[in-house]
């Protein structure tokens, strides 16, 4: 029997590539573990998470699982659960409407959002962010069957372990009652080319000193690095990006090689969103502002005329 | 429409960098309680969920606070009271006392007996940044869930049209009342809340502000006190805390002159370009 169950994301019918940082962890914890993939072409998928290492990779495929509604995903994953010690996702917003729904239904504790696991003492002790990562608790569950979630930038991804799991189809359970109040009406996504702010090597992420020309500067640098775009809260809220670029406590948290924080004065919910990248540089007029105070390269400089300047010499 | 809004008090956000750990134990003495942001957005969403466009004196419906705390959280409950919440409920608790899942289970009681037609939360409470109780409390209700809205256009109070802001886009769910919807940062923008009764007028982008005879008559508004055993059974907390640190501190980074200095050291010191 296996100890952990690790929840697997599709999109477009494909594997998020999210899911191996929940792969980390199953790993880290050291026990035998399975994967449930789940969904609409979950059996076409599944393939993609068989040389991981994992005991089973089953496969909860059905076309009432078309589009992802918690009511309908969460009853087959409590279901399988309940044969568990751990069910873990990683946190990303498909983990953290599921999970804690999941471990309502087992009766669990529920762990969001962790950066570390050990074991001690025959217990697993988690730890988190807190005050948007101004802090750091140690945590354990009292509860027979635990639900975490993993953080992405302090998990990451697995790599491949060869081998071949074996692939188990298992029985889609009825959804829950409250499914029939639910509709799913549509999923718009900006299409990007770029990679996912969650997965990218590098960002380039603007504030609100960008203005209109927020693509205008960042594009050229973002394309020239092959990295993600990136936000502030202020950006967005502004209507200068996209909300989905929101890097910070409540958008996404993010941890690359390489952060440039262009205009971005460096709230701490903003800090709390990139702190853990590798390395950052942060380019603002304002010499006092707190970004430089994370930043590894700090540049005080007009952003309109260091950014073109920066895309000519790395050319 | 009814809607119930949870309500939680944190220590400052926009100091978090002040939290101290003394002996394992956060710290948070010298930063003020606030309500938590995210449950004002809440509190401002129910709000114009019922508002009557014409005659904005007489509201479509009732809004309730609710929090479970300490007394002296009530001082965040008479805060949304003054924006225009009509009454309030405290449940007396410490802080310290509860985890996300007592809190579910105590609104589920309430919930039962108020029977809203709508509970409306922040998605996270900014001091623990779990991102759970909307969902723990749908499922305990057997309710609907939308979770993460930036937009809710309300269909004659039967059902929501909810944008949820999810990675990479917007996800739009239709869910009938009653409902569970947590709320994300966006729902404050002028135009975000919607119903057949709105105002003419949008709104200021975030939440409103009480004015002062607004605060005055707010100190009349009903504010009922439970005892937490009222509405739970069992007060457990399934998760505990063994201590807490500070997050390693960053190295100090250096300033460079231009742009050309800039890139030698992204090429030749820390080699990612």
């Amino acid at each position: 029997m296996s100890h952990t169950l690790v929840i697997a994301e599709l999109h477009e019918g494909k594997v998020r590539k999210s899911t191996l940082s929940a792969v980390s962890f199953a790993r880290q914890v050291s026990q035998p573990f399975d994967v449930l993939v789940i969904g609409a072409g979950a059996a076409a998928a599944a393939a993609e998470l068989t040389g991981f290492g994992a005991g089973k990779v089953l496969v909860a495929d059905d076309a009432s699982l078309a589009n992802y509604i918690c009511e309908r995903f969460a009853p087959t994953v409590a279901a399988l659960g309940k044969g568990y010690k751990v069910v873990v996702a990683t946190a990303s917003s498909f983990g953290k409407d599921l999970a804690p729904r999941v471990a309502a239904k087992l009766g669990a504790g529920y762990v969001a959002d962790i950066s570390g696991v050990t074991a001690e003492g025959g217990k697993l002790v988690y730890r988190r962010p807190v005050f948007a990562g101004n802090a750091y608790g140690s945590c354990t569950l009292a509860t027979a069957i635990q639900v975490v979630t993993v953080r992405q930038s302090e998990f990451g991804a697995a790599e491949a372990s060869g081998g071949a799991s074996a692939v188990e189809s298992v029985p889609v359970q009825p959804a829950d009652a409250a499914a029939a109040r639910v509709e799913f009406i549509s999923l718009e996504g900006a299409k990007s080319e770029r990679p996912d702010l969650g997965e990218a090597r590098v960002i380039v992420s603007g504030g609100r000193a960008l203005k209109e020309q927020f693509a205008q500067v960042l594009d050229p640098l973002a394309n020239l690095l092959g990295a993600a775009v990136g936000a502030s809260r202020a950006a967005c809220d502004a209507g200068y990006a996209p909300a989905e670029l929101q890097v910070g406590q409540t958008g996404r948290i993010v941890a690359p090689t390489l952060y440039v924080a262009v205009g971005i004065s460096g709230a701490i919910q903003h800090l709390a969103g990139m702190k853990g990248s590798k390395t950052i540089v942060a380019i603002n007029k304002d010499a006092e502002a707190p970004i430089f105070q994370v930043a590894d390269y700090g540049l005080v400089a007009d952003l309109f005329a260091a950014v073109p300047a920066m895309v000519s010499s790395l050319k | 429409m009814k809607i119930l809004v949870p309500l939680k008090r944190v220590a400052d956000p926009d100091n978090a960098n002040k939290v101290k750990v003394t002996a394992g134990k956060l710290d948070t003495t010298g930063m003020q309680w606030k309500p938590n942001p995210f449950d004002e957005y809440a509190v401002e969403t129910a709000l114009r969920l019922t508002e009557n466009g014409a005659n904005t004196k007489a509201r479509l419906g009732e809004v309730i606070v609710v929090t479970v705390g300490p007394k002296e959280a009530e001082q965040q409950l008479r805060g949304a009271l003054a924006t225009g919440a009509d009454r309030a409920i405290r449940v007396d608790a410490n802080d310290e006392d509860i985890d996300g899942d007592v809190v579910a289970r105590a609104l589920k009681s309430i919930i039962e007996k108020e029977q809203p037609d709508l509970v409306l939360l922040g998605k996270q409470a900014v001091d623990g940044d779990s991102n759970q109780v909307a969902q723990l409390l749908a499922e305990y209700l057997g309710w609907p869930q939308a979770t993460f809205a930036g937009s809710i256009k309300s269909e004659d109070d039967k059902a929501l049209l909810v944008g949820r802001e999810v990675d990479g886009g917007t996800l739009t769910l239709r869910v009938t009342l009653p409902a569970i919807v947590s709320v994300d940062l966006r729902i404050v923008a002028p135009t975000s809340v919607s119903s057949k009764a709105s105002p003419a007028h949008t709104y200021a982008d975030g939440v409103r502000f009480a004015a002062l005879m607004a605060i005055m008559a707010a100190k009349k508004k009903p504010l009922v006190e439970m005892k937490l055993a009222d509405v739970v059974s069992d007060a457990a907390s399934k998760i505990a805390y063994g201590g807490y640190e500070l997050p390693p501190a960053r190295k100090a980074g250096i300033k460079v002159k231009d742009v050309a200095e800039l890139v030698d050291k992204l090429r030749n010191e820390a080699r990612v370009v």
